[in-house]
């Protein structure tokens, strides 16, 4: 083993490669390393705010839900009210007018049935004239006698 | 060139050991030359083609780094930067920006120096023998104590500068001269005098032991690692002897296969470990005890 001037320029070259790799090479490299991860943290906390936005918009959306769903809530009621109201309104309009039917039918029954007995009551006097008629053999003068016969009427 | 027999086994092993030396007095190729101007150029040439290398790969991807989209080679590289980044981090604790890139570049290149050793030991001596007519070459950088050296003592130079920057001339003498033994009060106060010297000797023993430490450590892992590749050769050149070389010669591929596996690691954690404590030494050599 010899030492000599191999070693000389072996530490030369080595505080060459040194000073060169300080100036040129190490610096590049850590910049662009340094520079990534700042990169890759911005991004993480992009994603992180994007994820708060997200369970922001969540919760209001939640929110909104529940109280629309109220508002739906409400006006169903409003109108099974209303609806309630309007078919008793109706069933109470329905009764009335039925009621009104059946008076104004029975009225006519009642009607009806005097004009039957009125007329039942003339054939039947005109029926006592006519056997009365009969019985006397003779003509009776429908308007001598027609007072009697009229009170004979009435009295049936 | 494999061996042509068991006899030549010793020349084989100590041709792989040695240098493509260049004598700078004589201006010769000379595989003996010693002294300091006896250049090893195949050390040398590797080892600055390698560092070479790692910057064009690393300025290559640092220019073109997309924040987007990185490509797999800016994701390995970013991979290296960031474990260089975060053991920088946690050994050194002050705000310096020449550690960082030193721990980086001293990771890929001695990575890069020791990857070389999986190269099989005879394709580029080889190469070089039949198509460049060169005695002899080693293409292992890291297994020549001359580049390991060179290394440490610029990380020796270094943890001096920066024990003068973070502690000042006179803060650095004083913990040369007053640490680890100092008797702080009471009677016995005048035995610091005799306590100074023992102190700078153990001084000078820790700050000298350090950069020894940190380049035999490279260089005996790689040497071990690269004799045994060129041991196991010899195992697998046996396969022109007869039935029993051939059975050798088999044996010989399936431990160059397990070696070659388990090297793997040893060039990594080598690269770690010298990358590691070159932080650490400059950790001690900026903050106060």
């Amino acid at each position: 083993m010899n030492i000599g001037i191999t070693l000389v320029v072996q530490l030369i070259a080595f505080a060459i490669f040194v000073w060169l790799t300080m100036q040129y090479i190490w610096p590049l490299l850590l910049r662009a390393m340094e520079e990534r991860r700042a990169k890759i943290a911005d991004g993480l906390a992009a994603a992180e705010r994007g994820k708060k936005a997200l369970a922001d918009a969540a919760a209001e959306r939640e929110q909104t839900l529940a109280q629309v769903r109220g508002q739906a809530q409400e006006i169903l009621g409003n109108a099974n009210r209303q609806a309630g109201q309007i078919i008793a309104a109706a069933r109470d309009a329905a009764r009335s007018e039925g009621d009104r039917i059946v008076e104004a039918a029975r009225a006519q029954v009642d009607h009806e049935i005097d004009q039957a007995r009125e007329a039942l009551r003339k054939r039947v006097g005109e029926l006592a004239v006519a056997g009365a008629q009969a019985i006397l053999q003779s003509e009776v003068d429908a308007r001598a006698h027609g007072r009697v016969l009229d009170e004979l009427a009435e009295q049936l | 060139m494999a061996p042509e027999g068991a006899h030549d086994s010793g020349s084989y092993v100590l041709h792989h050991l040695s240098n493509l030396t260049l004598n700078l007095q004589t201006m010769r190729i000379d595989e003996h030359a010693q002294g300091f101007w006896a250049l090893h150029l195949d050390s040398t040439f590797f080892s600055l083609l390698l560092g070479a290398l790692f910057l064009w790969l690393f300025r290559r991807v640092a220019v073109r780094a997309s924040i987007d989209r990185p490509g797999k080679l800016q994701n390995a590289i970013e991979i290296m930067v960031e474990f260089v980044d975060k053991q920088t981090r946690d050994l050194f604790h002050q705000d310096n920006k020449l550690v960082a890139p030193l721990a980086l570049t001293i990771f890929a290149w001695v990575f890069l120096m020791n990857l070389m050793d999986l190269i099989p030991v005879d394709l580029l001596p080889f190469v070089a023998e039949r198509g460049l007519g060169l005695p002899a070459l080693r293409v292992v950088p890291s297994t020549d104590v001359n580049i390991t050296f060179g290394l440490s003592i610029g990380v020796f130079f270094l943890t001096l500068a920066f024990a003068m920057k973070y502690k000042g001339p006179v803060g650095y003498l004083k913990e040369s001269l007053l640490h680890p033994f100092f008797v702080r009060r009471g009677p016995l106060i005048a035995l610091n005098l005799v306590l100074v010297p023992f102190n700078l000797i153990l001084r000078v023993v820790e700050e000298l032991a350090r950069p020894v430490s940190l380049s035999l450590r490279l260089f005996g892992n790689l040497f071990a690692g690269e004799l045994i590749f060129v041991l196991l050769a010899i195992l697998l050149a046996q396969i022109l002897s007869g039935p029993a070389g051939a059975v050798l010669a088999a044996v010989g591929i399936l431990f160059n296969i397990a070696w070659a596996f388990f090297h793997l690691l040893v060039i990594t954690i080598q690269a770690v470990v010298f990358m590691v404590l070159t932080v650490v030494y400059l950790s001690l050599a900026s903050e106060h005890h």
